[in-house]
Order: C-alpha cells, then sequence, then structure tokens
C-alpha cells in the first residue's frame, strides 16, 4: 500500500524547490510544474521500478521515464534530486551558467536521470515509442512512462507517433497528459481547441484513462490500473486533470504562471502556504 | 595520369541496401526504420532477413527520426532511411534536438540527394543536406561516390558511437572503387596524384572529377583529384598537404555551393592557407525535372564545368 501521506509530505517539498529555483534565476516555468507536482512525485517515489543511484542510459530492467514538455525541467530537476539521482544542492544551479541543470532538460551535460533533451515540443512520444521497442527486441519487461502538455498536442509529430505506437502494438507505455486546459497564450480551447481528447486518442488505437492529478490517492490508483493493462496489445494514455499552479492560490486559475517568476514578495507569500517538509536546499 | 576502370553502373542506393544487410548478419543491434520508402531505399533484403528488426514508420518522418532516437536507449543502432529532403530538411527540428544535442546514435540515411533523382523535381532534389547537417554539432556528414564506397560506408558508420548523415542517390553511375576498399570515416582518399591543380570532390561528382582531369591531361594540365567521402570532420591534413603542393584548388559537388563542401574547404584554406580556389556547385538555385544528365549540364557541374572551373582557377594562381 502506498504512504500517501509521506507522498504529498514529498510533493510540498518539490513544490517548494520549484517557486524556489524559479524566483532564483527569475525564470523558468512554474504554472505547470506545480500541476504536475504530484504526478511526478509519485512516480517516482512510488510507481517506477528505477535505480537512482546507479543512472545509466539503457536503462536496462527498469522503468523508464521520457518528460515531452521539457519546460517542466525544475519539477523534474526537483523530483530526480529529491529521488537520488543527484545532489539536492545542485537544485542551486538551476538555469546558470555552467550547470547541468540547463533551462530545458539535456543529456549533453550528462545529469542523471534525462536520456534526451526535451524544450522543442511533440518529440517525447516518438522517443519513448523507441524506448519502448528497445525494450521489447532486449525481453526487458519494464515500463515507458512519458509525460505531455496538453498545448503540446498541438504538434502533429505527436499523432504520428500515437499512429505508430497503435500499429506496432506497443503495449509497454503508459503515457500521460497534463489536462490543465491552459497554455502559454490563453486557454487551450481559445489557442486551438484539441476538441474531444480522448475520442482523439482512442480513434488512433490507445486505450483512454483518466485521473485526477492533483488527487495524490486517485494518482496511485489509476497508474496502478494503468500497469494491469499494459501487454493486451494496446498502448495506454491517463488524460490527468491538474491545475496549473497548484499549491499556490495566485498562480492557479490563470494561464499567466505558465513562464513567469515569482518576485521575492510573491515567493514569500508561496513558500507560505507550502510547507517546508525535507529541508530546502 | 592514372587509368580508372569500372565494370558497372550502380546505384549508390543499392550500395546502401547491401551495406544493411550484411549489417544485419554481422550486429544484431542493427536496426532499420523507413517512412513508405523501401523499395526506393533497397532495404527489402534486409527487411526479409530481419522482419522484427525493421519498423515501417509511414509517411512521417518527424515520428521516425524520434523513434530512432529512442531506439538507441537499450543499445539498438538504427539506419533511419527516407529521401534525403525528407530526411534533413522536413525534420530538422527532430534530428537536431532527439538526435544531435542528445547524442544519439542514429544513422540517418538519405537517398536520392541532389539534382540527379531527376524528373521528380525541385520538389525532391534537396541540395542543402550536407549544410544543414554539417552545421549540427557532432554530426558527421558522409557522400560516397559509388556503389563499393557507399556499401563500405554503411558498414564503416555502425562501428562509430554517435550520429551520422549517409547520402546517396538514385541514378546508376560508374562503380570503380575497390570492393576492398577500407572505408575509414574522416579519411580522404587520393585518387590521383597531379602537381598543378587540386580537384577535391564528393558523391557522384567524383567520377566526373576523374574525366575532367583525363581532359586536362591531353591539355598538359596535371590535376590531382580527392576523393572527400566525409564532409565532416573533414580530413584537413590531406587537403592542406595537396594544396601546398598544387597551390590550386577546385571543389566539385551535386549540393548548393552554400553549405557544401566547397564551402568547408575554402573556410580550411581561408584559415590556414589561402589559395585560389573555384567551386562547381549550383549556385543559390533550385533544380527542376529532367534527365540527371541533362540537369548537371544545366545547372553547370559536369565534367565540362570542371575542366572550365580547373582552367580559370590556373589563371588567378
Amino acid at each position: 500500500m502506498a504512504d500517501i501521506q509521506k507522498l504529498k509530505t514529498i510533493a510540498s517539498q518539490v513544490r517548494r524547490d520549484i517557486v524556489r529555483m524559479v524566483h532564483a534565476q527569475n525564470s523558468g516555468h512554474p504554472g505547470g510544474s506545480l500541476g504536475c507536482a504530484d504526478f511526478l512525485t509519485a512516480l517516482y517515489f512510488e510507481i517506477m521500478d528505477h535505480n537512482p543511484k546507479k543512472f545509466e542510459m539503457d536503462g536496462t530492467q527498469q522503468d523508464l521515464f521520457f518528460l515531452s514538455n521539457g519546460h517542466l525541467s525544475a519539477l523534474w530537476y526537483s523530483v530526480l534530486a529529491r529521488s537520488g539521482y543527484f545532489a539536492i544542492d545542485e537544485l542551486k544551479t538551476f538555469r546558470v551558467l555552467n550547470s547541468r541543470l540547463q533551462g530545458h532538460p539535456t543529456t549533453k551535460e550528462g545529469l542523471p536521470g534525462i536520456r534526451v533533451a526535451s524544450g522543442s515540443l511533440g518529440q517525447g512520444l516518438s522517443v519513448a515509442c523507441g524506448a519502448a521497442l528497445s525494450k521489447k527486441l532486449n525481453n526487458d519487461p519494464k515500463i515507458i512512462y512519458t509525460l505531455h502538455g496538453d498545448g503540446e498536442l498541438q504538434e502533429g509529430q505527436n499523432w504520428e507517433a500515437a499512429m505508430f505506437a497503435a500499429h506496432h502494438k506497443i503495449d509497454n507505455i503508459i503515457s500521460t497528459v497534463d489536462y490543465n486546459g491552459k497554455q502559454i497564450d490563453g486557454p487551450v480551447d481559445e489557442v486551438m481547441s484539441l476538441g474531444n481528447l480522448a475520442a482523439k486518442w482512442e480513434s488512433f488505437g490507445w486505450l483512454v484513462l483518466h485521473m485526477n492529478g492533483n488527487d495524490m490517492e486517485d494518482v496511485i490508483k489509476t497508474i496502478n490500473h494503468a500497469k494491469t493493462l499494459t501487454g493486451k496489445q494496446k498502448p495506454i494514455v491517463i488524460l490527468m486533470k491538474t491545475e496549473m499552479g497548484m499549491g499556490v492560490d495566485f498562480m492557479m486559475g490563470t494561464h499567466k504562471w505558465h513562464g513567469s517568476a515569482p518576485n521575492d514578495e510573491q515567493l514569500q507569500k508561496a513558500l507560505g502556504q507550502l510547507q517546508e517538509t525535507l529541508g530546502d536546499y | 595520369m592514372k587509368k580508372f576502370e569500372y565494370t558497372e553502373k550502380k546505384d549508390t542506393r543499392s550500395g546502401f541496401g547491401a551495406g544493411l544487410l550484411e549489417l544485419g548478419r554481422k550486429n544484431k543491434n542493427v536496426v532499420a526504420l523507413c517512412a513508405d520508402l523501401v523499395g526506393s531505399l533497397k532495404m527489402d533484403a534486409f527487411i526479409k532477413e530481419f522482419p522484427d528488426r525493421f519498423y515501417q514508420c509511414g509517411i512521417a518522418e518527424a515520428n521516425m527520426i524520434g523513434v530512432a532516437a529512442g531506439l538507441t536507449i537499450g543499445g539498438k543502432i538504427p539506419f533511419a532511411g527516407t529521401f534525403a529532403n525528407f530526411a534533413t530538411g522536413r525534420v530538422y527540428d527532430q534530428v537536431r534536438q532527439s538526435v544531435a544535442y542528445s547524442g544519439k546514435n542514429v544513422k540517418i540515411c538519405a537517398s536520392h540527394a541532389g539534382l540527379t533523382l531527376g524528373e521528380d523535381g525541385a520538389t525532391h532534389q534537396i541540395m542543402e543536406d550536407i549544410g544543414l547537417m554539417k552545421m549540427l554539432p557532432g554530426m558527421v556528414v558522409i557522400n560516397p561516390c559509388d556503389y563499393n564506397q557507399t556499401k563500405a560506408a554503411t558498414i564503416a558508420i555502425a562501428d562509430h558511437v554517435g550520429p551520422v548523415y549517409l547520402r546517396f542517390g538514385r541514378p546508376a553511375v560508374p562503380n570503380f572503387t575497390p570492393v576492398d576498399q577500407k572505408f575509414e570515416i574522416g579519411k580522404a582518399i587520393l585518387l590521383n596524384e597531379g602537381t598543378d591543380v587540386t580537384i577535391i570532390a564528393t558523391g557522384h561528382l567524383v567520377w566526373k572529377s576523374i574525366e575532367a582531369a583525363q581532359i586536362l591531361e591531353e591539355k598538359g594540365i596535371s590535376a590531382e583529384i580527392i576523393n572527400i567521402h566525409t564532409i565532416k570532420p573533414l580530413d584537413e591534413e590531406a587537403i592542406l598537404a595537396s594544396v601546398r603542393k598544387t597551390k590550386a584548388v577546385v571543389t566539385a559537388e551535386e549540393h548548393l555551393m552554400n553549405g557544401g563542401l566547397g564551402d568547408s574547404v575554402a573556410q580550411l584554406l581561408g584559415r590556414e592557407l589561402p589559395t585560389p580556389i573555384e567551386m562547381v556547385a549550383v549556385n543559390d538555385k533550385f533544380g527542376e525535372s529532367g534527365k540527371p544528365e541533362d540537369l548537371l549540364a544545366k545547372y553547370g557541374i559536369d565534367t565540362k564545368n570542371i575542366v572550365e572551373a580547373v582552367q580559370k582557377v590556373l589563371t588567378r594562381k
């Protein structure tokens, strides 16, 4: 049984890390990062079978995660550090010169935990499909997890990859869409509506699940259920409702905090709402 | 000058197909992908023998490049094949982020490059691809000259860890390089020794350079010929050693002047050994439909143009 309270405790610290990192460089993307903090915490601290202490690119006999919407880098770096991939102190170097914690995730600097660069949107699902096929060729039974933004699905390459995954019966992949309904220029429905998103995925041949990405119990329950559906000749996608900016009241209910950093005063206000549970970096 | 002979004309894409099949037998990690062009890329034999190591991607090249990048995670060596235009320009950002920047061991295999794909016209005749690919940090760029060399290059790049762009073509051209010639990435091949001018050629224009050198010999001009199958990394030492001797250079390629081999050679010489240079390449134009030979003539990248470029550069010595 998952220790829900413990996961919530970790997620609270991850949220503190995110706003502090983005504030420190006055640069980054807090909105989506805060929204997906519960999901990524659940994945790294409960769901995935992985080895943070000994990162290897091939990830043999391990579950792998691909972040397609690379602008959620602050979130990913915090979760990677907190789960043991690298020193928590290194979070101080987010987006500064000579850092491994680049603005968007990269492999070039050799940061443990990252297997492909992302940032230019829409490429992650294709790469994840390739990694999933590689596991099949290697008779490696582990699972590939991915995260995508909903706005990101406007990139056509996602649908090429969706078609490909169904055609090749890639059934060792569990993708998740951060369905927060917001993107840089405003609500997704106003910028470029995705229409019936569940129907789209279903018609592309995917099994579609739904969850509340800000309800830790629902996250654990849904992903565990998704795991039972792997190996059945179909790729799986979870449409995950989240609130952009979750955990910081003035960042919620708006797209304005997609890519904006809090000032000193806003930082203090945000930290007042996010309990320091594991010690700040 | 040295005699150059060939027994038959063959297409370089068939050299790729033959190399891929041999690699498949040699290395179980080699996998192949294609975007609805397996016949054109001559991948059928590989697919027949290794159906489980081939992924048909349909007409969706962006996804193919990403899938190839992902396959490297777990140790596979993906060879992703399509036409040169769709392997570069169409998917530039996918190649840039998912392959080059991520340092992935993907082999991008591009057929029907240049004017000589012929009748399909300019939509398919990419002449910017060498430039696009060589600008990507860490990308190796290879453009072999005939069937044998393309086969050897295909096999050789599997042993290079890192992204490679392998460029070949559609028409049957003289197959003259020795079948057992070792292919070393980044190592130029001195085809003919000469004293008056260095002709530096790549791809289909290597044979044209041999023809040009024969004509020049009758005019009393001694041309050294270098076959540059690897445009990046460029064999700077071989070029400088030759140019120190001849003090005049002509480059020849089936590509735009901007971004091609000539531009790499000029950059090297400008930096290390300023020397008169003429470039046989297409100057800021799109191609058009036609027979390959007619196109080479019309766009000024034929044997005759190499001869004229040599004569011109010699007046500048």
